[in-house]
């Protein structure tokens, strides 16, 4: 019998669920910090050549995204925050996701080389496998030290901004990059701490599960220290004026607050974890503002 | 079977027209990036 002409041939994935593999919303904080970092740098960037770049970083990050969901399916679906993501759903097949992450980055990478230069592509290269292959293949399922390095895979976007716009990287691109790797700790740890039961149904060690909840509070608060000083250094190092010192002191400040009450609290059995909330929600925030304060100080000067 | 082969010619039509677009808004990101190159190559 020929199965061949009465087996149905697969429902191909719908357009949406490529744009879902990228993370649209991780792209969004990925391409702001990348477009401050392009504003702050010296001199002036062609529209077009920095709207390209500004796509680079984007579709590099899509392409991250959808390399890491491409490796995640198996612990996204026991995840109840990602088990509606195309892959654990099954809307797609995994190899689609696999060619979709490999093709995007290619482009990306291509074209930024390209188009605007190779130091802005290397970067690029740099932060697409360091997110794929150091945090999501390597430390993700290893150690709950996995978000405190993999953090630096999305501090990069403002080193592409100003390569793209220099060619170069410079000292006040790299405090950014350092500001971003240390506040993604306590962003991340802030959120495992209300989601600790859906990392933990999934077996990833995030430091709430492995290292308990006590713990974590404490890191929150320690890593809230070295995070203010590098959102601090620009100014106090003159690679800014008053005007971010003043944003950067003043949203640092509510931050740290909101860290400490996350710190020192303790929870009980049906506690609904507002502080830890309310820091996560803070935190994003933060970082539109201090990055926002980067590029206006550099209009202003 | 035939409702089920008409939404997946119904999901190819509506992604060969994203992926259309997005082939159209390349060749004009090409075309605005060689200009904008001519432009900066140009001596002032």
């Amino acid at each position: 019998m020929n199965t061949a002409t009465t087996a149905s041939p697969a429902m191909p994935a719908h357009w949406r669920d490529f744009l879902a593999l990228t993370k649209p919303r991780v792209m969004t904080l990925v391409v702001f910090t990348g477009l401050c970092g392009m504003l702050a740098a010296p001199g002036h960037i062609d529209p077009v050549l920095g709207f390209t770049a500004i796509l680079c970083i984007a579709l590099g990050a899509g392409a991250a995204g959808a390399l890491n969901q491409w490796y995640e399916s198996d612990i996204d679906g026991k995840m109840r925050r990602t088990e509606r993501r195309p892959l654990p759903a099954g809307r797609m097949g995994r190899e689609t996701a696999l060619q979709f992450g490999v093709g995007l980055a290619s482009f990306s990478v291509i074209l930024m080389g390209l188009a605007i230069n190779l130091a802005a592509a290397a970067i690029l290269t740099v932060s697409i496998l360091f997110y794929v292959l150091i945090y999501t293949v390597w430390l993700k399922r290893r150690t709950p030290q996995n978000i405190v390095i993999g953090g630096a895979a999305g501090a990069f976007p403002p080193l592409i901004g100003w390569a793209a716009a220099t060619g170069s990287v410079a000292p006040l691109p790299l405090l950014l990059f350092a500001l971003v790797f240390l506040w993604t700790p306590p962003h991340f740890w802030a959120l495992a701490l209300f989601m600790r039961t859906d990392y933990s149904a999934a077996g990833v060690p995030m430091l709430p599960v492995v290292a308990g909840e006590r713990t974590t509070r404490t890191q929150i608060g320690l890593y809230t220290i070295p995070m203010a000083l590098a959102a601090l250094a620009p100014w106090a190092l003159g690679l800014s004026g008053m005007l971010y010192g003043v944003v950067a002191a003043v949203a640092t400040a509510v931050f740290a607050v909101l860290a400490a009450r996350v710190a020192m609290r303790t929870t009980g059995e049906a506690d609904t974890m507002k502080p830890e909330k309310r820091l996560f929600a803070w935190s994003i925030l933060y970082l539109f503002i201090v990055f926002g304060a980067v590029v206006v100080d550099k209009w202003v000067a | 079977m035939g409702r089920r082969d008409d939404e997946i010619r119904a999901r190819q039509r509506q992604r060969a027209m994203v992926l259309g677009l997005i082939l159209g808004a390349f060749v004009v990101l090409v075309f605005a990036i060689t200009i904008a190159k001519i432009k900066g190559g140009m001596p002032h």
